[in-house]
């Protein structure tokens, strides 16, 4: 590579030495002479095939040129290629651990026994910010300065791409014929009259031509360059959509019972995330009732178990006091309002417990949402009697129950607690009994799936152990001495729903198709010089040579020349003594490539 | 689903688990066809590499390949001799070598069992295009499940865009020992450890999108496997050129295989060409899982593992377009990065579905 040819701005592009090299022993006293000024025309001919950069020489700026010099080569350094491809292959790398490691912002519990299970590198992978990789300051480092590399490339390679689409193609090299595609014939046609034809032919292959002396320049595939800018900008655009949503996006999770409903604000999530810059104020008003909710599962097979189609039926209506309507909430089927979307999450079952105290009065009746543990939805919850309980002695108390339901169960001396099948075969309900204080007027939010049993008693069967029973649909259990009943009325189901709010998808969405669009551009066009040129031999014949120069090396480069040539050689034929020099180039090998 | 309807459906399983073991019969045949092939080949002594890397030093480097300017004229008569000829020449710094004459080395009989390889090849390959396609009925859906789907698919795939370029009259036979060889190996994975009994799909895979979203990923991971073995080929072959460029001699066996490849300009060039063809695809199968992640999940980008190996695979490719477009980083570099975007795309399939739990735990094994 030739780094002092700054003529040739190209010089990352393997054709423009190409056009530069000459073998000295080849070249005549005269020719060497007039060589100076043609080696310009010929480092022009290959220029501006493009706008990739220069590339620039390793090494720190010359010696004293103080801060703005080493602004100015830091700069060059950041938006030259070799560093933006080193960039790339650290953001390809640095992207990696986040898949190794647990991340908070994936899977929280995931982190924490991460953390449990390897408690020496804790510290380190804390430093290096290993549960947020794609939040760290090192990986956000790498993508921000490949975004800076990428705007300070792409601003003035577009300048330069406006200015090779106002200029004209440049004139033909010397030596055609060392070009990567070159035919010549002898015509009987005079030079203006084969200039001509060709103009008309390359236009009509809608090149851009421009006649010189005694040639055609034209040039085609400006797309490339405008595919490949394009693209590149459009890589900016995504990152920005993305950057948008991250700071207004809004993400709640809400179980609702079937036949509750669920109104869009903010108190009534179970839990909320957002973005930085988000107002709840945002929240688009909208109401639904879960109606229904209906789930299969593979009956039989290897993958008996397995669900097969969730569905949700819901009575929804859009703002304030919208009219209600019906809809389904599927997996891949959001319900979309307004910009956010309802998400179908999850699911579960609800057990129905009533219980009366020692008088037998009804104090609690209640269907009692339990989380799922595992795929065949053995579930877990508590049943908390926080209210009206008064025991034998009439002391105020509070009532609690560890749940676990199962939806079918093993069946008797199975010895297993754990759910066979997800669907409703043989639920079972299993509480295990407390009094006390379930330690929730402290005011503090509590976790309702939890029981938490430091300030309670566990109820005492005859032996001394802990009382429990496993109840079947319909059963009821008397608690030990006479203290009440709780009875496992019916089973309520649940599903859990996600409303979100990504702004900015829209855009990403736009910038993906418009990269898709510049990529293929890109990569398909090949952007290529076509040279004609047409001069009067010594015996007065006319000479017409035709070359062909492309970005790189391309097969369709010598097949789109020889087509030209082709058609043009029907405007101008060979003249008859020309045949025989035509027919002595023989090829040895076949195409290549 | 009716009992009458599943027999009729566990039939079809069973004949797309006939049809995929028949493949690999056809396969195994195949890769004795071309062991034969190399074999006979090995006889020919043709050395042509050799003699043009000495022999441009004297001669310089220009050589001539020309597609010759065929016209038909009105009459239908054939005029090519007064027709131009267009000379070609290859750019500086490129070694000028001819490709090599393939595995059959121009042997009458290697070139026989290289013709009989790869028909049995498009036979094993309709074969196991049957194998998919009864699987497909069999479950009434996209064959595309789980990790045995998205293996009997890819080597279909892999071996059609093959036989699709050696339709279209590409240099490209040099490529059947190691892609029967690798479908085979692929094969073998997929019924020994990777077997699932034909089932339906969990609701999260309900989608059109699996069609165009894993139909896509499976086409380029078939496409970019092609272009990697190119990749693979290219740095032995350009090692030997270099080698015989410094006047060593390389070893016997080393010359008999390697003389018979493509030049290593040629096979850079293929696997570029592959890469690039398939990129776009690839950044579209992206965008296109993170459309149904959006749908499915509530969100379109979640850094999940399959994603992250997704993203990595993608930035790796365009490293490497980057590295050809970049001096001092085209050949050997450009060629490893290549290799490593394979490699990650590899690790994303087995690794990402077998180690790494994620939200795309759909690998059933
Ligand atoms: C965000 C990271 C980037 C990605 C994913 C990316 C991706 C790509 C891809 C896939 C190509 C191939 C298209 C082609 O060969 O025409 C390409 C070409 C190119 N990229 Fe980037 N690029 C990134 C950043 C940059 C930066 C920072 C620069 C400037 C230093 C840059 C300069 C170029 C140039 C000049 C080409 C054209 C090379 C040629 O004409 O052959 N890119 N880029």
């Amino acid at each position: 590579m030739s780094t002092t040819d700054k003529a040739s701005p190209e010089t990352s592009d393997e054709t423009t030495d190409e056009t530069t090299d000459e073998t000295p022993g080849e070249t005549s006293e005269a020719e060497s002479r007039a060589s100076a000024a043609a080696d310009a025309t010929d480092a022009a001919a290959g220029a501006q095939l493009s706008t990739a950069p220069l590339e620039d020489s390793p090494g720190g700026p010359a010696v004293g040129i103080g801060v703005i010099g080493w602004a100015r080569w830091f700069w060059r350094q950041l938006t030259s290629m070799r560093v933006a491809l080193i960039l790339l292959f650290l953001l390809s790398l640095g992207a990696i651990p986040g898949s190794l490691i647990p991340q908070n912002n994936v899977d929280a519990l995931k982190v924490a026994s991460w953390k449990r299970d390897n408690p020496s590198w804790v510290t380190v992978a804390e430093k290096l910010q290993l549960f947020d990789v794609y939040s760290s300051v090192w990986f956000s480092a790498i993508y921000l300065l490949l975004f800076i590399s990428l705007i300070g490339c792409i601003v003035p390679r577009s300048w330069q791409f406006v200015g090779q689409l106002r200029g004209r193609p440049p004139g033909a090299p010397r030596r055609l014929d060392r070009l990567p595609a070159h035919t010549t014939w002898r015509t009987e046609k005079t030079p203006d009259e084969v200039l001509s034809y060709a103009r008309t032919v390359l236009r009509g292959s809608r090149f851009r031509t421009e006649l010189g002396k005694g040639q055609v320049a034209a040039e085609k595939g400006y797309l490339r360059e405008a595919g490949n800018l394009i693209f590149h900008v459009a890589l900016i655009v995504m990152l920005v959509a993305f950057a948008w949503g991250q700071y207004f996006k809004s993400e709640g999770g809400k179980l609702v019972l079937r036949g509750s409903g669920f109104s869009n604000t903010l108190t009534q999530y179970d839990d909320f995330k957002s973005g930085g810059l988000f107002d709840p104020d945002d929240l688009p008003p909208f109401s639904f009732t879960l109606d229904r909710f209906d789930a299969t599962y593979e009956m039989t097979g290897p993958q008996r178990g397995t669900p097969r189609d969730f569905k949700a039926y819901v009575t929804f209506s859009e703002g304030a006091h919208g009219t209600p309507q019906k809809r389904e909430i599927q997996v891949n089927k959001p319900l979309e309002v307004d910009g956010s979307k309802v998400y179908l999450l999850g699911h579960g079952y609800a057990p129905i417990v009533s219980v009366t105290d020692p008088t037998g009065k009804v104090i609690f009746k209640d269907a009692v949402p339990v989380l799922p543990q595992d795929a065949n939805l053995t579930s877990t919850g508590a049943v908390k009697v926080t209210d009206g309980y008064k025991d034998k002695d009439g002391k105020t108390e509070q009532l609690g129950f560890n749940a676990v339901f199962v939806p079918t169960f093993a069946g008797e001396g199975k010895g297993t607690m754990f759910s066979q099948f997800p669907a409703l075969l043989m639920p079972r309900l299993m509480l295990n009994a407390f009094h006390g204080s379930l330690g929730v007027d402290s005011g503090l939010p509590q976790n309702v799936y939890v029981l938490k049993t430091d300030k309670m008693e566990p109820f005492k069967d005859e032996s001394g152990q802990q009382f429990k029973q496993k109840l079947e649909l319909g059963q009821t259990m008397t608690l030990p001495n006479g203290a009440g009943t709780v009875k496992f009325e019916g089973i309520e189901r649940w599903a859990t729903f996600s409303v979100t709010q990504q702004p900015g998808s829209g855009l990403a969405l736009a910038g993906a198709i418009a990269a898709i669009a510049g990529l293929a551009g890109s990569l398909f066009i090949q952007r290529r010089r076509i040279w004609v040129r047409a001069v009067t031999g010594k015996d007065g014949v006319t000479v017409v040579e035709m070359a062909g120069l492309g970005r790189s090396e391309s097969t369709r480069l010598p097949q789109e020349l020889a087509e030209l040539a082709a058609t043009l050689h029907q405007q101008a034929p060979s003249a008859p003594a020309a045949l025989a020099e035509t027919r002595v180039e023989e090829t040895p090998e076949g195409e290549r490539g | 689903m009716t009992p009458l309807a599943a027999a009729a459906n566990e039939n079809l399983a069973e004949i797309s688990n006939y049809l995929i073991y028949s493949s690999m019969a056809v396969y195994m045949l195949a890769f004795f066809a071309h062991i034969a092939e190399w074999t006979f080949g090995s006889r020919s002594k043709v050395a042509r590499t050799a003699a043009a890397l000495t022999g441009a030093k004297e001669t310089g480097a220009a050589r001539a390949a020309a597609p010759a300017v065929q016209v038909r004229g009105k009459a239908g008569a054939t005029a090519v001799l007064d027709q131009p000829k267009v000379t070609t020449r290859s750019a500086a710094g490129i070694r000028d070598v001819p490709d090599g004459p393939g595995a059959a080395g121009g042997t009458v009989q290697g070139d026989l069992y290289g013709r009989i390889a790869v028909s049995l090849t498009a036979l094993a390959f309709l074969v196991e295009a049957g194998g998919v396609v009864a699987r497909a009925l069999s479950v009434q859906r996209a064959p595309w499940g789980n990790m045995y789907e998205f293996s009997i698919t890819f080597s279909t795939v892999a071996v059609g865009a093959y036989l699709v370029l050696l339709a279209l009259k590409k240099n490209v036979r040099w490529l059947g020992l190691i892609l029967v060889t690798t479908v085979l190996l692929d094969l073998g994975i997929a019924v020994t450890w990777l077997y699932t009994d034909s089932d339906q799909l969990v609701p999260a895979l309900h989608s059109y999108w699996l069609w165009i979203h894993v139909s896509t990923a499976i086409f380029c991971g078939a496409v970019f496997y092609i272009g990697a073995a190119g990749a693979v080929l290219y740095l032995f072959r350009d090692s030997y050129e270099s080698q015989l460029e410094a006047g060593r001699t390389p070893g016997k066996f080393r010359t008999s295989v390697l003389e018979r490849l493509p030049s290593a300009a040629s096979l850079d060039k293929f696997s570029y060409r592959i890469n690039a063809a398939v990129f776009p695809l690839w950044t579209f199968t992206i965008i296109a899982g993170a459309i149904w992640a959006g749908d499915a999940w509530g969100r379109y980008w979640g850094w999940d593992p399959k994603e992250v190996w997704s993203f990595v695979t993608w930035v790796a490719y365009a490293c490497y377009l980057h590295a050809r477009a970049t001096a001092g980083w085209k050949g050997r570099k450009a060629a490893y990065l290549a290799l490593f975007a394979f490699a990650c795309w590899i690790w994303n399939y087995y690794g990402v579905n077998i180690l790494l739990s994620g939200k795309h735990s759909y690998a059933g094994v």
